[in-house]
């Protein structure tokens, strides 16, 4: 176990951030925590790494209690989401600082930060200064900066929070390359889904100061465990009330046994996804919904706005909140 | 100040030879909101005020003093109550400044990184101290540190003479020019956050190594900005220096105090020399403030 938090609370005045919180994360595991500004995800990494003090509980790293350390005897390695670049410094020369700080030999100093340089394809950078790079070379850059001095663990706050979308998506896969290769274990915030099932091995998800549900993405994915981790991993429905992805339902023109009777009120058509919107007569009066179908499959049916239809549940639905097993 | 009015008059030169010739439309429009003739009447105005406000009375300190020639003003400068007056000056600005640096950057960082109770008090009265009348600030150290007064006596008994020596017109000094360096700073404390700080810490570093290699560089030439500031006024303070310092030639007497007795007792040409010498010092540091100043926004 690398990192074991246990029953920590941390409030803000009368907010509180985090409520009685215990996580475990794997040695050598790339994990996020994932869930809505204000969850308290940022609060809690910026626990483990000591930047703040918890009002109880503890703080281990490989076995050591460290909750009263200061963040400088933690060995860590903490990376912002504005970069928190040093300015008046060279490229090599933020790299360099914590070993500057160790007071390494020189040598040893340039031979690291080459090497880290090298790892983050910023070699040829190293003596600019941080204002003459891109948002994605300076947090490549300050990325580079925290694994110099070979932390125990590495942390992330939103690091990908402050670029747009398509560096975003170059860095995530980056990332996830670069802890393949490093192999330090890394916990990484992010309010985005996508970037968390995309690179990491467990998400812990976070909302209101409490830790919702932990697993792997596929296991957070198919089984959800209450309705607010399900809305929070993808796009939702209703159907009787009932939670449900809008790609987990279907439409067929003819009536079969558990289908119900629906009216198209629109169409999106967004590329290779279709979304139809529909109106669904019931006891309690019309409810709205929504269908995501392929494109083949809507000029199959041959739909159109104002149509009849039925909608049913697809065969390889499985999710709903009621019979979801809950995950602790 | 030097460089501000060259882009000035770069850009509006421009703007002209835009309007003559073919410019896009949006461009004249947006130039004639103002025309010509109220354009120029405008500078007329701004030029002629600053002529007969300042250039024309430092001009004339300048022409004054080298009347009889350069000779004649070596000699004042190097007479021993002059070049005492020097000293005094320097010494009290140089304390002043130090003080004024230390406690400015200090009280910055208080007020901008920490909330607590009467920091708002607080910063208004830091202002307090630059609104008042040198003259008040004067009189009222008398009525603490004078030899009459409780802690004055005190101090007096314990062999540490404030009013009418080095320590009172220090304080007076430090007094008059205490909020340049805290309103230098403030502001750049403000927008570089503290994030930089943290990685520092993160990285192992010390609140002191935090301090000395991350926020100090990144405060660097505000600072700077808010020293040269402040020792410019310091140099020049009168009123209060006035009052505490008892005005003793050779023993108290600072360069602005030198400046008002020679001209009272018809020294012409000591008195001059004196304020040109001030003069002098003042642009000096006009012209390194505004070196400074362009490096702020790199």
């Amino acid at each position: 176990m690398a990192i074991r938090v246990r029953n920590v609370t941390k409030r803000f005045g009368d907010f509180v951030a985090l409520d009685n919180v215990s996580v475990d994360i794997e040695d050598g595991d790339l994990t996020a925590l994932l869930g809505p500004s204000g969850g308290g995800k940022s609060t809690l990494l910026r626990i483990i790494a000591g930047l703040e003090l918890p009002d109880t509980g503890t703080i281990e790293i490989n076995g050591v209690d460290l909750t009263l350390l200061p963040p400088q005897r933690r060995n860590i390695g903490f990376v912002f989401q504005h970069y928190a670049a040093f300015k008046h410094l060279t490229v090599a020369r933020n790299v360099a600082f914590g070993l500057e700080i160790r007071k390494k030999p020189k040598a040893e100093i340039k031979a690291r930060v080459k090497e880290l340089l090298e790892l983050v394809h910023l070699d040829q950078f190293a003596d600019r200064y941080p204002s003459q790079l891109s948002g994605g070379q300076r947090q490549r850059m300050a990325l580079a900066r925290a694994l110099a001095v070979k932390p125990e663990v590495l942390l992330l706050d939103e690091p990908f929070g402050a670029l747009d979308a398509q560096v975003r998506k170059e860095l995530r896969t980056w990332l996830r390359r670069l802890h393949d290769e490093v192999h330090v274990t890394t916990v990484f915030v992010t309010h985005d889904q996508e970037e968390a099932m995309d690179v990491a091995d467990r998400i812990f998800v976070m909302a209101a100061g409490r830790v919702e549900q932990e697993g792997t993405p596929d296991e957070l994915y198919e089984r959800p465990a209450n309705d607010f981790v399900m809305g929070f991993l993808g796009p939702v429905t209703k159907l009787h009330g009932d939670l449900v992805r809008p790609h987990n339902l279907d439409l067929i023109t003819t009536e079969e046994p558990g289908s119900v009777h629906a009216r198209i009120t629109r169409i999106a058509r967004l590329g290779f996804e279709v979304q139809v919107e529909v109106e669904i007569d019931g006891d309690e009066g019309t409810t709205s919904t929504w269908v995501q179908i392929t494109r083949e499959r809507a000029t199959r049916l041959g739909i159109q706005a104002g149509d009849d239809v039925f909608v049913r549940k697809a065969d390889r639905e499985r999710v709903s909140s009621t019979l979801a097993p809950a995950l602790a | 100040m030097v460089s501000d009015t060259l882009p000035a008059g770069a850009v509006s030169r421009r703007k002209r030879r835009g309007t003559a010739s073919k410019a896009p439309r949006g461009y004249r429009s947006q130039n004639s909101a103002t025309r010509p003739a109220s354009r120029w009447t405008l500078r007329l105005i701004a030029v002629a005020y600053l002529f007969f406000l300042l250039m024309v009375p430092v001009g004339l300190v300048f022409w004054r003093t080298f009347e009889h020639g350069a000779g004649v003003v070596w000699d004042s400068l190097t007479t021993p109550a002059a070049i005492h007056a020097i000293q005094i000056t320097a010494e009290t600005a140089g304390i002043a400044t130090i003080c004024n640096t230390v406690f400015g950057v200090g009280m910055a960082l208080l007020l901008v990184r920490h909330r607590f109770w009467g920091r708002r008090l607080l910063n208004s009265l830091i202002d307090l101290s630059i609104a008042v009348s040198p003259v008040v600030v004067g009189l009222s150290l008398v009525l603490i540190y004078g030899r009459f007064e409780p802690v004055g006596r005190w101090l007096d008994n314990h062999g540490v003479q404030v009013i009418f020596a080095l320590p009172g017109m220090v304080l007076a000094t430090i007094f008059v020019s205490l909020p340049l360096v805290v309103r230098a700073v403030a502001p750049v404390i403000e927008e570089i956050g503290t994030d930089q700080e943290q990685a520092a810490y993160t990285l192992g570093a010390s609140r002191w190594q935090g301090f000395w290699r991350i926020t100090l560089p990144a405060i660097r030439w505000a600072l700077a900005y808010g020293v040269v500031l402040s020792l410019a006024r310091a140099l020049g303070e009168f009123g209060a220096v006035a009052v505490v310092s008892g005005n003793l030639e050779g023993q108290t007497q600072t360069l602005t105090l030198f400046v008002q007795e020679h001209f009272q007792n018809f020294d012409a040409v000591g008195a001059y020399s004196a304020a040109f010498l001030l003069a002098l010092i003042a642009i000096v540091a006009l012209i390194v403030i505004s070196l400074l100043r362009p490096k702020e926004d790199s």
